[in-house]
């Protein structure tokens, strides 16, 4: 289990969270939304312990800000937005970035199952920087599925914390997103995202987070926080969600694609 | 056709191409090449010595000339380990520097480093009678390549707390304020020669043109150390810079203790270019050029490639020493002319194939 108690944030004398409370359980996906600047990612940096902040989060039981950076490493991967390099790596090597942790060691074809996953077999040799934003966002991904390739590890589950993952992503390649950590929450492992498509979150996610100014307004299942009047007060505008959406089109189920 | 869902994931692997193997391949390639080059620089100078026939005299058990003994082991040789001393230092560096700035273009010669440990250097030079009594004495050889270092980490790790917010470097940042930082080092170094007399100012201008002419055992003994512990420690920061390739928050999710690679980085920088700095002046491009010949060849895999730079960067600066003193020989050309004219082109093909990335 994950839980975050009176987590606070400022930058300089500007608060970006404020006592905010937040608790995600493994098998399932914990999604965080809300407007531009409401302290989604921030959340989500707190919760990896990228920034100090107050408050206290502990991951399966133990204070984050006590455990070494190689422990945490081996217990929780996470994507960032977005990741430029600066140097001509190739994929392949990008991918086997991830099995540094060390716990699954350098099994070199996990990199490439990995690869497969995300859908870019048939990269590996190619320039992570001649790639396109959306296609650089999978591998990615695939460097941090094979941080945690087992969502559970000797009876411990593990943690993907993914920032905005599909933002990037043509449709084909949300939904194969969303899958993967579908299938990962699945397996007992524990999956928390930042998301701004709120059809994506209704669909995939247990439970939502939702949040306005550096606090939540709501959480609950998705049927509970998207609710008319929850939306409005979160977003400052009418939404209605009466009309057709995405999620009543195209059913994941629906869709089908290439093995390739 | 299959669902998104049941994807079959267990295929037999495509072909990867594994440039590690390659980049191993290359360290042997390069320490053939540096014993290659070693042994052609000692046979070749001014003074038209033959160390191959100083060779055969002495398996032979023949005398040999004093005047050759003189040429090869007090002359040639103590150079040439120089030599290979600097350049490594000066690619390793260039290396690392490269990796914790994650940017390419980042070398101790172009963004105030270098003029930070001269500063060092020149301060211990002009200023050694006004130091307390005992303290040239305790440091003794090591005074001047010791005070390099110290300038050459205070430049660093203001370099370094200047162009870096929040993880990420500047690249606009980082060079303007090398330049502001190199110009500052460069004013106090020339208020110091103002104050220098004669015999500072003369070994002030040989040492500032950049040279490994002024190439003594004891010159090389107190660099040595320094050089070989900074190049001995880099490779123990390849998983650490590998990892800070991808940003300084995706290395420490990743495990990798960040503050420890950046910390351990900047002094292993500051140390080995303060040393070289100390022993041969500036000499630029190296640390620009070896790196970057050897990520387009083998990638850049640190484990790899701070091995690789210590070799390459080695044979090139022997080869242009050589260059340097055969070509107008008796006289010499200063060997910063050669590695610019060398290194110069190349520093611009980066700048142009990069022109869409860079920030400026």
């Amino acid at each position: 289990m994950l839980k975050a108690e009176e987590i606070s944030v400022t930058f300089g004398k500007k608060p970006v969270l404020s006592g905010v409370e937040f608790q995600a359980v493994p098998g399932q996906i914990t999604s965080i939304v809300g407007h531009n600047g409401s302290g989604k990612t921030t959340l989500l940096r707190a919760l990896t312990g990228d920034i100090s902040f107050e408050g206290r989060v502990f991951l399966n039981d133990e204070n984050i800000t006590k455990k070494p950076a190689w422990e945490l490493a081996s217990l929780r991967a996470v994507l960032p937005q977005a990741t430029p390099l600066a140097f001509p790596f190739t994929v392949i090597e990008v991918v086997r970035l991830g099995l540094m942790a060390g716990v699954n060691a350098e099994n070199a074809n996990l990199a490439v199952r990995a690869l497969k996953q995300v859908g870019l077999l048939g990269y590996e040799n190619r320039f992570y920087q001649e790639l396109s934003g959306g296609e650089q966002q999978r591998v990615q991904l695939a460097r941090v599925l094979c941080q945690v390739w087992e969502p559970v590890l000797d009876g411990v589950p593990r943690w993907l914390f993914l920032d905005e993952p599909v933002a990037s992503l043509d449709i084909l390649h949300q939904l194969m997103v969303m899958q993967i950590a579908k299938s990962f929450a699945s397996k007992g492992g524990g999956v928390i995202m930042v998301m701004h498509d709120l059809n994506l979150t209704a669909q995939f996610s247990d439970r939502v987070y939702m949040m306005k100014s550096g606090t939540v307004v709501g959480a609950g299942s998705p049927e509970e926080v998207f609710t008319d009047s929850q939306l409005s007060l979160a977003y400052s505008c009418q939404i209605d969600r009466s009309g057709p959406s995405v999620s009543t089109i195209l059913h994941p189920a629906h869709i089908v694609v290439n093995a390739m | 056709m299959t669902t998104v869902a049941d994807i079959d994931i267990s295929v037999a692997p495509p072909v990867v191409i594994d440039r590690s193997q390659k980049a191993r391949r290359l360290m042997g390639v390069l320490c053939v090449g540096l014993i290659l080059m070693g042994a052609f620089s000692l046979t070749q100078g001014a003074a038209g010595t033959s160390a191959l026939r100083v060779l055969g005299q002495m398996i032979n058990g023949q005398d040999v000339a004093l005047r050759d003994q003189v040429v090869l082991f007090d002359i040639r040789l103590p150079r040439l380990m120089m030599g290979i001393l600097v350049g490594g230092s000066l690619a390793v560096t260039g290396a690392l520097m490269q990796g914790l700035f994650r940017n390419p273009l980042a070398d101790p010669g172009l963004v105030g480093v270098s003029a930070g440990a001269g500063l060092g250097a020149i301060s211990a030079i002009v200023l050694v009678g006004a130091l307390p009594l005992g303290v040239a004495e305790f440091f003794g050889y090591y005074l001047v390549p010791f005070a390099a270092f110290f300038g050459g980490w205070i430049s660093t790790y203001v370099l370094y707390r200047v162009a870096t917010r929040r993880g990420q470097t500047s690249v606009a940042t980082m060079l303007l304020a090398g330049i502001a930082l190199g110009a500052l080092a460069a004013a106090v170094s020339g208020v110091l020669i103002y104050q220098a007399d004669d015999t500072q100012l003369r070994d002030l201008t040989f040492w500032g043109m950049g040279s490994l002419a002024g190439a003594t055992w004891t010159k090389v003994f107190s660099a040595a150390p320094i050089i070989l512990l900074a190049l001995a420690g880099a490779p123990f920061l390849a998983k650490g810079l590998n990892g800070l390739a991808l940003g300084e928050a995706a290395a420490g999710h990743m495990g990798i203790n960040v503050q420890r690679v950046k910390n351990l980085t900047v002094v292993s920088v500051a140390a080995a270019t303060g040393a070289a700095v100390a022993v041969s002046g500036g000499i630029g491009f190296i640390g620009i050029v070896v790196p970057h010949l050897l990520r387009l060849a083998v990638g850049p895999d640190h484990r790899y490639l701070l091995p690789n730079a210590a070799l390459l960067g080695g044979i090139l600066l022997v080869g242009a020493d050589m260059i340097s003193r055969t070509i107008i020989a008796p006289a010499e050309l200063p060997i910063g002319i050669i590695t610019a004219v060398l290194g110069a082109p190349v520093f611009l093909w980066i700048l142009l194939q990069r022109r869409s990335v860079v920030d400026m």
